[in-house]
């Protein structure tokens, strides 16, 4: 015991250096004021925050939309064959760097979370000096993380979020969102639903029980009913449930004859799973054939879904497949860089990281009120999706839909979805107005 | 060391000069950042009322999330529906969370030893299947309820108008969030030591005890126990309700993945990780995840390389590869490796890892230190 | 009634899918007394022997094509797996059948792991405190599953029933019901098939000596040990039981739930509530409680009853089981005693 007793005196000396420490960090705290705005980068490098899921059920998603962030960087320090810059139609980024300063990047782990992906995005923040935030695989992170970066002045590019809240409700002045939404894929998807399957069909909705769901339901509901379909029901299912059968055969013997599945992730191939072995996919109903349709499909997770969903109608962002100069030149370098296609959460967001990139160096400086601007009511092509607009007033990127379907004869292992139709931006387009919420100020801030 | 530790102004004092410069002593390990400095003080707090609970009576709660959840909630509520003023949010945030541990408590303390795990895990998990959908209206659901500029928030209107963006939690006028905000956690954190060491060592600690190595001979002398283990459960809820009003603080948001299972599921691997019924254990153990959840999670082959830079090439290059797998996206393998070796080698947690030390400094002998090394009748 | 008859159809499969993980667990939990939260991990484990056994089934000779491109420029690949080009018909029908033939894989590979498992690491546990159960086991749930997500990534892989029972059976029009009764045949083969499991696992013990010795061990393990008989043995075999009827249900269930590295946490919650539920260290107790709760789980989900409790189809498992805990103090068949402290 003697070697380790604490004398009062060596306690009393502690005590008094415990107060210097104490002293040091709120003078940190005050030098920060000294900046112009949070994290602005001084040295001869800028650094980006890539805050994606790596653990959990979209852990996949998130390591490919590392790989595209890692690419983006790549080609933005001028390493690689420069990929979508060379299609952009904007020419400000010239491969090195942004303004002149080389482009670093840190990572963290959303776990799909918005308590994790918010802990994830403040270190970035606050020890790794990042600054701008981007990724993200799901509605209510993104949302989460979107209202984090609003308070402290970071600017934020939404990865894979499809709520209609994201630039709706929930908007923020900090927030951009390149990928589309649940009405906007309910616009591009009724059409088409009505070309395929006829204008009298009773649709049978089941709906996952949280945000997203329900403004999915909603919006798809909303397109169907214009077109003159019936809603049989729409029945909420838990989160995770696994087993979906005992929502399934209520609908077998419903009077329906389209099974609408407003999941995603495990759930979406669940359901999807168990529906086809139910045997909806050779049921008549009505006179006419029982269809499935799941409004927002992902490549890599309707590869686990295996065969079921071939011939299955859906949306989607992007697609390897498109044949346009800068989905090319993004599908060429991906694949050199890693032996295999990019998925659609890759491409927004690589698209993402190049927007801001470019933004900043249009405004000429980092700090986020000029970038911010830059952004706004931007007008762009060359990235994939044709003639893009990030609109101001809500920070949602207007453009092209796709309305894909599960292939029945696929050529490859990456090679799922096949393309029915690319649905055009006007007709995608809606007023912003609808979703209520506010931007909020754009205002500086110090961190 | 022992005889000072035991004169409470000493330990608090010590105490409090550890948690204060926490910020000093933790930038060699890249975690001196404020938002982990505030988690730390507040898992910390939420694994010191677990062990109140679990240490104490032996009773292990399956379900200790939920009252995390509640107090984030009615924390958050105060936010938006009164004033961004801290005091009350934490008031309210604790007394919801007593309030549901009393409900909770009543009726799971009926039971005892898994039954009793499970009733509790049953409550918690009904609370955040709701919360996720049905009370969407309450608690916003998977978006998490946050603060909106439409807030009517009417102690604070009364004063002054509302500003163009969102209020800042602050404590009359000081901001809380960053640096301010660890130190308001900190203190919190040292408050709630000074509660746990009392309540260690009373009486009812005494009591708590005596439940926990044999409830029936408690009954026999002609105790009714109930009281006591609810009296416990309530405390310990508090407790959670306390970290969960400070996340909302710290952070103006409550998600109800925070009642899940496995959030619950966490404090009780703290606990047991730094040692069971030791006054700081659960600390240690909060700490060390709340670590590897932040800082190992966060690197990636680029920080690895600069890592392994004097390394030569083809060394640097099997070192990244070795190491990748434990870090970024492996960040869950290294914790559950470091699970298994601390429970196989070091039976009682980081707390008897500390007490073996000790003894060794000393010689054998006098290591006891002043919390008694758990016994767990055997079944 | 139809929709009556069809949801009890679905509680029944559900009941089967929960009482064989819950039966499996319950050898280890209620009887060995240890608190093994890698269970879910040994379910897992099981479904990742079907994926592997295809896998290898379906390995395929990758010939380039250098006339062809793909979109970045590399050369195509023409796959052909080999089982097809070697056996022919043989190989595809093998390939067909993957999930019922990986079954003859999974039994071996499965009772291994349990024996490794038990003799290197649970063996050291048994007179532990739970606390240290709990953490060491979950610590192994943790790399199980960090290993299986290494290797197969973190997405689901689809798993197909063999053609045969691919579709559903028109039960109605068997039974002279009407025709509004169809049920998938993969999920009939399902129940049947966790109905097989228990039984025999229950014949086992209720009618072989082995399995008196080890019923006798699991009420008195000192007594039997002065008998002579090495009771350390026999538990080593239930553990490897108890791993063998987890990877079995695994394996069955990869047609219905596409399996990931995820998977066996999902499950893990809900099986110690069925084995609590049914009481603590009795068999016909977990079976009973699994089969309750499958069939309560379908009928909550019934729009008419959600119309009326809205979300009970949430939490009607952890409900029931408050209920049942709160009337029956050791669940439905618990033996005293066992768990309590």
């Amino acid at each position: 015991m003697s070697r380790l007793t604490m004398t009062r005196r060596g306690l009393l000396k502690a005590g008094a250096a415990s107060g210097v420490a104490l002293a040091a960090p709120m003078s940190f705290v005050r030098g920060a004021y000294a900046e112009d705005f949070c994290n602005m980068p001084t040295g001869g490098s800028v650094t980006l925050g890539f805050n994606v899921p790596q653990t959990g059920a979209y852990a996949d998603e998130g390591a490919d939309e590392l790989r595209a962030y890692q690419l983006a960087v790549k080609h933005l320090n001028g390493e690689g064959d420069g990929g979508m810059l060379n299609t952009f139609s904007s020419k400000a980024l010239k491969g090195n760097g942004v303004l002149g300063k080389k482009v670093e990047f840190v990572t963290g782990d959303t776990q799909t979370k918005s308590d994790a992906a918010r802990a994830s995005a403040k270190r970035m923040m606050e020890k790794d000096g990042a600054i701008m935030i981007t990724g993200g695989s799901s509605s209510g992170v993104a949302i989460a993380v979107q209202g984090l970066c609003q308070e402290s002045g970071v600017i934020f590019m939404a990865g894979l979020t499809h709520s209609n809240d994201t630039t709706g409700k929930d908007k923020k002045r900090y927030g951009f969102r390149h990928f589309f939404n649940a009405y906007q894929s309910g616009l591009a998807l009724g059409p088409i639903l009505a070309e395929q399957f006829g204008k009298e069909r009773r649709a049978y909705h089941l709906t996952a029980d949280y945000t997203w769901g329900w403004t999915q339901e909603e919006s798809i509901k909303n397109a169907t009913e214009g077109l003159g379909w019936d809603t049989v029901e729409a029945v909420r299912t838990p989160l995770g449930a696994g087993d979906f059968s005992q929502y399934l055969t209520p609908v077998l013997n419903s009077g329906a004859d389209v099974l609408i599945l407003n999941h995603y992730g495990k759930d979406m191939v669940n359901s999807l799973t168990q529906a086809v072995q139910f045997g909806m996919r050779e049921k008549q109903a009505n006179g006419k054939d029982f269809q499935i349709v799941v409004p927002l499909f992902s490549r890599l997770m309707a590869q686990g879904a295996g065969d079921n969903i071939k011939g299955i109608l859906g949306t989607t962002n992007w697609n390897w497949s498109l044949q346009d100069d800068g989905s090319a030149a993004f599908v060429k370098a991906f694949g050199q860089e890693y032996g295999f296609p990019p998925s659609q959460a890759a491409q927004t967001c690589y698209v993402q990281t190049l927007l801001y990139a470019d933004a900043c160096e249009r405004a000429g400086t980092f700090a986020p009120p000029q970038v911010i601007a830059a952004l706004e009511g931007f007008e762009f092509d060359g990235m994939g999706n044709g003639k893009t607009l990030y609109r101001a007033a809500d920070h949602q990127c207007m453009k092209d839909v796709l309305v894909v379907r599960g292939n029945e004869n696929a050529t490859s292992q990456f090679d799922l979805l096949e393309v029915v139709k690319i649905v055009p931006r006007d007709q995608v387009t809606y007023d912003p107005s609808i979703f209520g919420g506010e931007l909020g100020p754009a205002d500086a801030k110090a961190c | 060391m022992k005889q000072l530790f035991s004169r409470e102004p000493f330990a608090l004092l010590a105490f409090s000069v550890v948690i204060l410069a926490m910020p000093l002593w933790l930038t060699p390990l890249g975690a001196n950042y404020p938002d982990l400095l505030q988690k730390f003080a507040i898992f910390a707090i939420f694994a010191m009322g677990f062990n109140i609970l679990f240490g104490l009576t032996g009773y292990l709660s399956f379900g200790h999330a939920a009252f995390l959840g509640v107090g984030s909630y009615a924390a958050v509520w105060s936010f938006k529906l009164f004033t961004m003023n801290v005091l009350p949010a934490i008031f309210f945030g604790v007394a919801f969370a007593g309030l549901f541990g009393l409900l909770i408590g009543y009726i799971s303390l009926r039971r005892s030893g898994i039954y009793f795990s499970i009733l509790t895990l049953a409550f918690a998990q009904m609370c955040y299947n709701l919360a996720y959908s049905v009370l969407t209206p309450i608690t916003n659901g998977e978006t998490g309820l946050q603060l909106t500029l439409q807030d009517p928030r009417i102690i604070d209107r009364a004063f002054a108008e509302a500003g163009a963006g969102l209020p800042e939690t602050n404590l009359f006028g000081i901001d809380m969030s960053g640096y301010p905000g660890f130190y308001f956690c900190a203190v919190m954190l040292i408050i709630c030591f000074f509660i746990t060491r009392r309540i260690f060592n009373s009486p009812f600690g005494l009591m708590l005890r005596g439940i926990k190595s044999n409830q029936n001979r408690m009954g026999y002398t002609g105790f009714a126990t109930r009281p006591y283990t609810l009296t416990a459960f309530v405390i310990s809820g508090m407790f959670a309700g306390l970290a969960g009003s400070l996340l909302a603080v710290t952070d103006p948001l409550a998600g109800a993945e925070r009642m899940q299972w496995t959030a619950s599921g966490e404090v009780v691997l703290m606990t047991i990780l730094g040692g069971v019924g030791t006054l700081i254990g659960p600390m240690l153990g909060a700490w060390i995840i709340k670590y590897f959840e932040n800082i190992f999670s966060s690197f990636n082959n680029a920080t690895l390389e600069n890592a392994f830079s004097f390394l030569p090439e083809g060394l640097r290059t099997m070192a990244v590869d070795v190491s990748s797998l434990f870090v970024g996206e492996g960040w869950h393998l290294t914790l559950g490796v470091l699970f298994m070796l601390i429970v196989i080698f070091l039976p009682g947690g980081l707390m008897e890892g500390w007490r073996r030390l000790l003894r060794r400094f000393s010689g054998g002998g006098g290591g006891k230190s002043e919390t008694a090394p758990v016994v767990q009748p055997a079944e | 009634m139809d929709a009556i008859l069809l949801q009890f159809l679905n509680g029944l499969d559900k009941g089967g899918a929960y009482a064989l993980i819950a039966l499996g667990l319950t050898l280890v939990f209620g009887t060995l007394g240890v608190v093994n939260f890698a269970h879910g991990a040994l379910f897992m484990l099981g479904a990742f022997c079907a994926v592997t056994f295809n896998k290898l089934l379906s390995l395929e000779q990758v010939v380039l094509d250098e006339t062809k491109k793909t979109a970045w420029g590399t050369a195509t690949e023409i796959r052909t797996p080999y089982i097809e080009s070697w056996f022919g018909e043989l190989g595809s029908f093998l390939l067909d059948y993957s999930v019922p033939v990986s079954i003859l894989v999974t039994i071996p590979v499965m009772l291994l792991i349990g024996i490794v498992m038990e003799r290197g690491l649970i063996k050291h546990f048994y007179n532990r405190p739970h606390a240290d159960q709990i953490l060491v086991t979950f610590g192994l749930a943790i790399v199980i599953q960090e290993i299986i997500k290494h290797y197969f990534g973190a997405n689901p892989i689809p798993q197909a029933a063999p053609d045969i029972v691919d579709g559903s059976a028109n039960i109605g029009a068997l039974f002279g019901l009407g025709d509004n009764i169809v049920y998938p045949w993969w999920r009939l083969v399902y129940f049947g098939f966790s109905a097989t499991i228990i039984a025999s696992v229950f014949a086992f013990l209720q009618f072989t000596t082995y399995g008196m010795v080890v019923r006798a061990g699991m009420r008195d393990s000192e007594t039997v040990g002065m008998l002579g008989i090495n009771i350390q043995k026999r538990f080593t075999v239930v553990f490897g039981l108890a791993a063998v009827v987890a990877g079995l249900a695994g394996v069955m269930y990869t047609p219905i739930l596409p399996p990931d590295y995820h998977m066996g946490m999902d499950f893990l919650v809900l099986s110690f509530v069925v084995v609590v539920v049914g009481g603590m260290g009795s068999l016909p107790g977990a079976v009973l409680a699994g089969f309750m709760l499958g069939i309560l789980q379908s009928f909550a989900s019934m729009t008419e009853i959600k119309s009326i409790f809205p979300g009970i189809d949430q939490i009607i498992i952890y409900l029931v089981a408050v209920v049942i805990l709160l009337t029956m103090p050791r669940g439905l068949m618990g033996r005293e005693g066992v768990m309590e402290e």
